[in-house]
């Protein structure tokens, strides 16, 4: 009897399902590819896609954000920023708990905002958070010592993971071994890591979104050759390769049947790609240098042929899609006369052999295009304006960061990202105070002006998002004009998934958001 | 006593010798510049000059460079191998985890290699001028100068994606396999292109020896008298020459033990095989030293085994040897250890 009733039962709730709008089915395996090692998952104390990506589907986080920069509740049913800025009050989800069974608290908020301002190596990120005061189980208030908006796009999943306090309180947390084995709060449950080869993830059936997360299991294969990586997820042996950056492999995987390739989402990280120069060196120190170098460099040549067409332009600190971000600035449309004339105003005039110096170009090791092939198309455009160029290869990342960080370069490529707020990725490459010898991805240009630090200090505690932009404006059109950097696009950030999979993360954060949403149609 | 002076002579040797492979390594790896935090940060897409000071002091990178090679020497002769930088773990269990996936691979590389080029070797020794011969000659200097992962990745073209019969990448279906013996299929399933690629180098080298020492040994004058009585090509070849000519293909299976864990290296990164070369790849690009200096002294002991047993299979083929020392050092080209 019972036999008999089961399939009349299904069919009578998947007609029911299919009426209420083919709702997404539960079920499945997801499994996913990356080149990147994981040191651990503990996102409180280690940034980096890496971790993030496995840390937001472990822990929520207070807020999550869409793909038009909007914060949207999580952890969070809501939230208020006080009048005068200083303080924002959380009201967290009833009922939600940890993996363990634990109620999610606001103690456990505390306490995570507490570790994630002594440990993370964003230390921007919360460096105003005072105290956080607990007035009852489910509402936090974080009080400021000044106006801090980025504090809202600090409360992303990637960046501020609820961690339980009685799981990762005690003792050294750099140090804890729940780090490797986390007990989180979000939609997955951690099950297994095999080194450097997969982890795997599965339903948190007691997630506090009701119904959701759909897939039964995530598994992250772990593939450090991207030629591998790339032919896996051609074969369908990986059902989503988030992250995809290089033009060769995107274009390969564009031309496979069954599969999804598209550029949409993850504009959080703003991944510029860049020239910078160091300002303290002749005569790179003469900003009509650096501005001639960027008459002499054609930017659709370098995006739309070394780049195979897959990046959007960038212009300026701010990744352009940001709504903090301006257009009004000079672009350095390529104007070989006008450079010209600044090098020889610069007093940088030609020898016999039309030479007017040397310089040498270092690139950042890892992309090709954006690597070598962008130094080798420098020696030969510069040479129109008399600039040798001597391209210099690193063998690896440590080597780069060794000679940029101890000031041993004249220009080089670089990657570097916004991670959302300017305060948290944009202010560490200008600010007089963070030129800092041997820490790369400081301010390596070495590069101050006064008004830039005050600027930039200003629109750090400017509620009001208008008069913050109106900041940022004219931060954004001084350091293109004085050209420390020259912008060149926006690193190409592809995410690519099979055909079926539906409601995939593409908000501002891609994959480093949490997955509860997607399903297998 | 004296008796086991020469026993005991070599275990000094040894000991000398990793303590030699330990100070090496560890001051080379110094040379290359940047270190783990560095890597580390640059992951993390940048820190605060605060947190990278406090990393380094964590990991005692801060301490002059002969001072923490006296404290890695001492932990290491406790059998304390330290903490991995950037894998988090005890650098034990990450070797411990990949050692059974490397030795499987070289094992397997080096039976192909030594089975396919002996074979090949012999068959071309017998008609030396003959087409065969020829093509042996092409095909085994062809894979010995073709540059490992490029060997892999045409093999994965054309094996993964052309003709899909083979899976690209790792040691098991991360889907799951089904039940035990569905295990062991796909394990080996999985071994195919890695071990065949690796083995291609190997395959020359082995093929050139055996029929070269095959060539010597079948003009020699027992072979004739081999002959003389009658007995059919068969026998002679396989029951007469073939034990004397793998002498030399033995002494070769000990030299290069150390060189296919080199080659490991690549091929694991190539397909993705979670082995020590690939832990290996991975340590020296994050400059973990901990990592790499384990497993430089792990495929040194292991090296080192290797020729140990190399010597004992020389006394099994070859009863002429076994005696005084040095004698067998004579008859033999000495190995170059651990150059792994």
């Amino acid at each position: 009897m019972k036999h008999f009733l089961r399939p009349l039962l299904a069919a009578t709730v998947s007609l029911a399902a299919l009426s209420a709008q083919a709702a997404p089915e539960d079920g499945g395996t997801l499994i996913v590819g990356s080149t990147q090692v994981p040191r651990h998952f503990n996102g409180a104390i280690q940034s980096g896609t890496a971790t993030a990506m496995a840390s937001t589907q472990i822990f929520a986080s207070p807020l999550r954000y869409d793909a038009e920069w909007n914060p949207q509740p999580y952890l969070a049913e809501s939230w208020e920023v006080a009048e005068d800025g200083l303080s924002v009050t959380l009201h967290l989800t009833p009922g939600a708990t940890f993996h363990d069974g634990e109620p999610i608290t606001s103690a456990d908020v505390a306490f995570s905002i507490q570790t994630i301002k002594e440990n993370h190596p964003f230390q921007t990120m919360l460096a105003p958070v005072e105290s956080v005061d607990t007035p009852d189980e489910l509402t936090a208030v974080i009080n400021l010592a000044q106006p801090h908006p980025a504090l809202l796009l600090a409360m992303s999943p990637a960046l501020m993971p609820i961690i339980p306090e009685h799981v990762y309180g005690e003792g050294d947390i750099q140090a804890n071994p729940a780090n490797l084995e986390p007990v989180g709060s979000g939609p997955f449950v951690f099950e297994e890591y095999r080194q450097g080869e997969f982890y795997r993830l599965s339903k948190n059936e007691n997630f506090f979104i009701e119904g959701r997360p759909y897939m039964d299991e995530v598994i992250v294969q772990i593939i450090g050759d991207p030629a591998n990586l790339v032919l896996s997820t051609e074969r369908g042996d990986i059902d989503y390769y988030p992250f995809a950056g290089s033009p060769r492999d995107i274009e390969r995987l564009q031309g496979v049947d069954g599969l999804i390739v598209t550029d949409e989402g993850n504009d959080g990280f703003g991944a510029l790609n860049w020239l910078a120069f160091n300002t303290a060196k002749a005569p790179f120190d003469d900003a009509r240098v650096r501005q001639a170098i960027g008459f002499a460099i054609d930017k659709s040549f370098i995006n739309d042929r070394l780049m195979a067409g897959l990046v959007s332009d960038s212009t300026g600190p701010i990744v352009n899609s940001s709504p903090l971000a301006t257009d009004e600035v000079e672009t350095y449309a390529v104007d070989l006369d006008r450079a010209n004339a600044l090098l020889d105003e610069a007093g940088q005039m030609p020898d016999g052999d039309g030479i007017r110096f040397t310089m040498t170009v270092d690139y950042l090791p890892g992309s090709v295009e954006m690597g070598r092939n962008l130094a080798e198309y420098l020696r030969s455009q510069l040479r129109q304006i008399g600039i040798e160029v001597e391209v210099r290869a690193s063998p690896d990342f440590p080597t780069w960061a060794q000679r940029i960080s101890s000031y041993d370069f004249d220009v080089t490529t670089d990657s570097v990202y916004n991670w959302g707020d300017p305060v948290i990725g944009v202010n560490r490459t200008y600010l007089t105070s963070n030129i800092r010898e041997g820490v790369i991805w400081s301010n390596t240009q070495q590069y101050s002006n006064p008004r830039v630090d005050e600027l930039l200090e200003q629109a750090a505690m400017e509620n009001d998002p208008a008069a913050r932009a109106e900041l940022y404006k004219e931060f954004q059109q001084i350091v293109v004009e004085d050209a420390p950097i020259l912008y060149l696009n926006v690193a190409p950030f592809f995410s690519i998934y099979k055909e079926g999979l539906a409601d995939m993360p593409l908000s501002i954060w891609g994959a480093a958001s949490p997955w509860d949403e997607i399903y297998w149609e | 006593m004296s008796r086991y002076l020469p026993a005991l002579s070599r275990l000094a040797q040894a000991l000398g010798l990793l303590l030699a492979v330990i100070v090496l390594n560890f001051l080379l790896i110094q040379l290359a510049p940047g270190d783990p935090v560095d890597v580390i940060v640059g992951e993390m897409g940048g820190a605060s000059e605060e947190v990278i000071a406090l990393m380094r002091a964590d990991y005692g990178l801060d301490k002059p460079v002969l001072t923490q090679l006296a404290i890695y020497v001492g932990k290491v002769a406790t059998g304390d191998f330290g903490y991995s930088y950037y894998f988090n773990q005890p650098v034990l269990t990450l070797i411990l985890q990949r050692l059974p996936a490397t030795i499987l691979l070289v094992l397997s590389a080096l039976s192909i290699a030594v089975l396919a080029g002996t074979l090949l070797g012999i068959f071309s020794a017998r008609r030396p001028k003959g087409l065969l011969s020829h093509a042996v000659t092409i095909f085994s200097l062809a894979g010995y100068s073709a540059p490992v992962f490029w060997t892999g990745l045409m093999l994965l073209i054309l094996f993964a994606n052309v003709w899909p019969i083979f899976p690209v990448s790792g040691m098991t279906n991360i889907r799951g396999s089904g039940g035990p013996v569905g295990a062991v299929l796909d394990v080996a399933h999985h071994l195919v292109l890695p071990a065949v690629t690796l083995a291609t180098i190997y395959i020359a080298s082995y093929s050139r020896l055996a029929r070269a020492s095959m060539l010597e040994v079948l003009g020699a004058d027992y072979i004739r008298t081999a002959r003389a009585k009658g007995l059919s090509e068969r026998r002679v070849v396989y029951g007469h020459a073939l034990r004397n000519a793998l002498i030399p293909v033995v002494t070769m299976v000990g030299l290069q033990f150390g060189q296919l864990f080199a080659g490991a290296v690549l091929v694991e990164t190539v397909f993705n095989w979670p082995g020590l070369g690939r832990l290996a790849y991975e340590s020296i690009l994050r400059r973990d030293y901990p990592t790499l200096l384990a497993i430089l002294f792990f495929s040194a002991v292991l090296v080192m085994v290797a020729n140990e047993l190399t010597d004992l299979a020389y006394r099994k083929i070859d009863p002429r040897i076994g005696g005084a020392s040095r004698r067998r050092r004579r008859a033999k080209p000495q190995p170059k250890g651990a150059s792994a």
